[in-house]
Parts: structure tokens; C-alpha cells; sequence
């Protein structure tokens, strides 16, 4: 309660001021705190070990025509995803996650592009980049290997 | 220069309003009139008094107010809401024990007598005490109020357990040296 009526002194005579002493020592070790907690990132980031992702057949290959998608789920069963069929021979697929704010991106064949309706957000087929609109991040991707007559997802690239 | 003070006295108000008037040309609150030019019981009397801030050496209204934004200047002077802080909650309205605070709502912002600190910081006489026909309003030295007076100033009110003690000076009979009062003997009605 003391303390309280010092920080908030009803006399303009006792009233507390921060001196810019104060506020600098304040700046100061602020920003020692933020480097060294961005330092502990940096040595925590070399000693990751990189994460392993399960092996999972998502289709038969020949089981969507050129231009259509597929929708399946990578690696748990809330990461929802895409598969798009861009030519005879070659698939990819993509997180369904617009990197904006999770919602869900959709394959726009006239565009050949991945749209979010969100924010009108878009993404290119060929590698996930951001072509327009607020995303940050390209869409991860999901890495996908051909086995017989079976398209097997084996990991993520972020 | 013997020092000056402040002095209501209730039984020289003849309620004309001037001061009423007189204070909203103050400088500081210009076209705000923050004096209560009140009746005591419209029902029985004509009787009216003035009030001002009393200038409490403790003031409650800056002790409840929850932004920071009474503040009481070393010459004792309980000033107006600051501006930028005020939030116009009303807690002073509700807190101050002689019902000064006035929230303009237009304003938001709750504003008050500071007995024109434009004026009295610069030794001139408040607005009300210049036109008050009747000196209910005072601005005198203490010498000369206890010179031409029947009346004794007091600074010292007793509501309920609290004790204030103000700035300013109201005037009682000789032989008061505190006034006391209790708000409970206020709810009793007569033939209840």
C-alpha cells in the first residue's frame, strides 16, 4: 500500500518521475534479455534433431486425372493437404494450410494457382511460393516418392 | 502579508447566484460554472449555501480515483481532473464528502473548484469571494475574518469515523471548534 501511494503520489511535490537514467538502464537490459534469449533460439536450433515423419501412401497413381486434386491427411490426421496432378507423370503436394491464418487453400485450375478465400492469398502450383497476398511463408511441402503404382508421402520440407 | 484564506458562511448566502455566474467567467473553467448554490430544505426555507471545494489536506476524491488524475498542488490546492488521464468514472463524484466533484459528461471529464489558480496563485481573489454580495463567500486574511466576525472559522469536519481537514474555512458559531456529522441522523424523518 506504501509503495502504491509513492507510484501514485496525490501531491504533484512528491510526485515520481522515471529519470532518463532509469529509462535507459531499462532499454539496456531489455534488449541484453532479448539477445540472450535469442542466442538460447540460435544453440537450441543447432542441437534439433530433425524431425522423423512416417511413410504413407496417399494414392494409386493413376488415381486422379491431370488437373484434379486429391485431399488426404499428412502427417497426423488434422494436417490436412493437397495433391494436385500438374502433368501425365508428376504430382505434388502441398500443406493445406495458407501460412496466413490456417485457412484452407484450394487448387484454381483456370489460374493454375492454390487460392486462400481468405485474404486472397496465392500460391504457385510449381513450388508453394507466395505470389500475391498476405502469406509470409511458401506452403510446406509434402515431399512424395512413386513406388510401383503408389504415391507414398515421406516427409514434410517447411 | 498575512496570509489569506477562505471562508463560507451558509448564514450570509442570500442565494442571488452571483457567484454562480462569476464562476464560469473564471479563466480556468471558462463558460463551466463549478459552484453549488444549493437549498438546504426547499420544502421549509429559503435558506441556500454556497460550496466550494474545501481543499482537503487528504483529499478522498484523489484517493479514490482510479486513473491518477486529482492532484494537489503544494499551495494545498485540490485541482481540477488532468485531462489526458480522466476517464470520467464518477468515483470522486460518489467519494467527496461535501459533493463538489462536477462530471461533464460532454467533456468526459470530471472538473471541480480550484479555487481559480489562475487568480489566487497571483494573489487575486477567487471569482466567487470578488462578487458575493454578501461576503457568504470570503477571501480574507484570517486576522480580518476574526476581527469583523461573530462567527469562528473551523477547517475541521468529523463524517461519521472520518476526520477532514481543509484548506478552506467555514464559518460556525462561537462556540463549535469542529463540526460533526452523521449521515445516519440524516435518513431520519419525521412521523416515521
Amino acid at each position: 500500500m506504501k509503495r502504491l501511494e509513492d507510484e501514485f503520489a496525490i501531491e504533484t511535490a512528491t510526485e515520481q518521475y522515471v529519470t532518463r537514467r532509469q529509462f535507459a538502464k531499462f532499454l539496456v537490459l531489455t534488449s541484453l534479455g532479448m539477445f540472450v534469449g535469442n542466442l538460447w533460439i540460435l544453440v537450441k536450433s543447432w542441437f534439433r534433431r530433425p524431425i522423423a515423419y512416417p511413410e504413407q501412401v496417399v494414392a494409386g497413381v493413376g488415381e486422379i486425372g491431370v488437373g484434379e486434386v486429391k485431399l488426404f491427411a499428412y502427417p497426423e490426421p488434422a494436417d490436412a493437404c493437397i495433391m494436385i496432378r500438374t502433368a501425365p507423370d508428376q504430382v505434388v503436394a502441398y500443406s493445406q494450410k495458407c501460412t496466413h491464418l490456417s485457412c484452407a487453400v484450394y487448387f484454381e485450375k483456370k489460374a493454375d494457382r492454390l487460392e486462400c478465400p481468405c485474404h486472397e492469398g496465392y500460391f504457385s502450383v510449381a513450388d508453394g511460393s507466395v505470389m500475391q497476398g498476405p502469406p509470409p511463408r511458401a506452403l510446406p511441402r509434402i515431399i512424395l516418392r512413386r513406388e510401383g503404382d503408389q504415391v507414398i508421402a515421406t516427409g514434410v520440407r517447411l | 502579508m498575512m496570509e489569506y484564506g477562505f471562508f463560507i458562511d451558509p448564514s450570509r448566502c442570500i442565494g442571488c447566484q452571483a457567484c454562480v455566474n462569476a464562476c464560469s467567467e473564471c479563466e480556468t473553467h471558462r463558460g463551466h460554472s463549478l459552484i453549488h448554490v444549493d437549498f438546504i430544505d426547499r420544502e421549509s426555507t429559503i435558506a441556500t449555501v454556497p460550496m466550494v471545494c474545501m481543499h482537503c489536506d487528504d483529499p478522498t476524491c484523489a484517493k479514490v480515483c482510479p486513473a491518477d488524475a486529482i492532484k494537489k498542488t503544494p499551495d494545498g490546492v485540490v485541482q481540477s481532473s488532468l485531462k489526458p488521464r480522466c476517464i470520467a468514472c464518477s468515483n470522486c463524484v460518489l467519494a467527496c464528502p461535501f459533493g463538489i466533484p462536477k462530471v461533464m459528461i460532454e467533456l468526459e471529464q470530471m472538473m471541480k473548484c480550484d479555487m481559480c489558480y489562475d487568480r489566487t496563485s497571483a494573489d487575486k481573489r477567487p471569482m466567487c469571494a470578488t462578487v458575493c454580495p454578501s461576503q457568504a463567500l470570503a477571501y480574507v486574511p484570517l486576522d480580518v475574518i476574526e476581527r469583523e466576525r461573530r462567527e469562528k472559522p473551523t477547517n475541521v469536519f468529523h463524517f461519521g469515523n472520518q476526520r477532514v481537514q481543509t484548506k478552506v474555512f467555514m464559518m460556525v458559531p462561537p462556540d463549535t471548534s469542529a463540526i460533526t456529522l452523521d449521515v445516519v441522523d440524516y435518513m431520519w424523518e419525521p412521523g416515521a
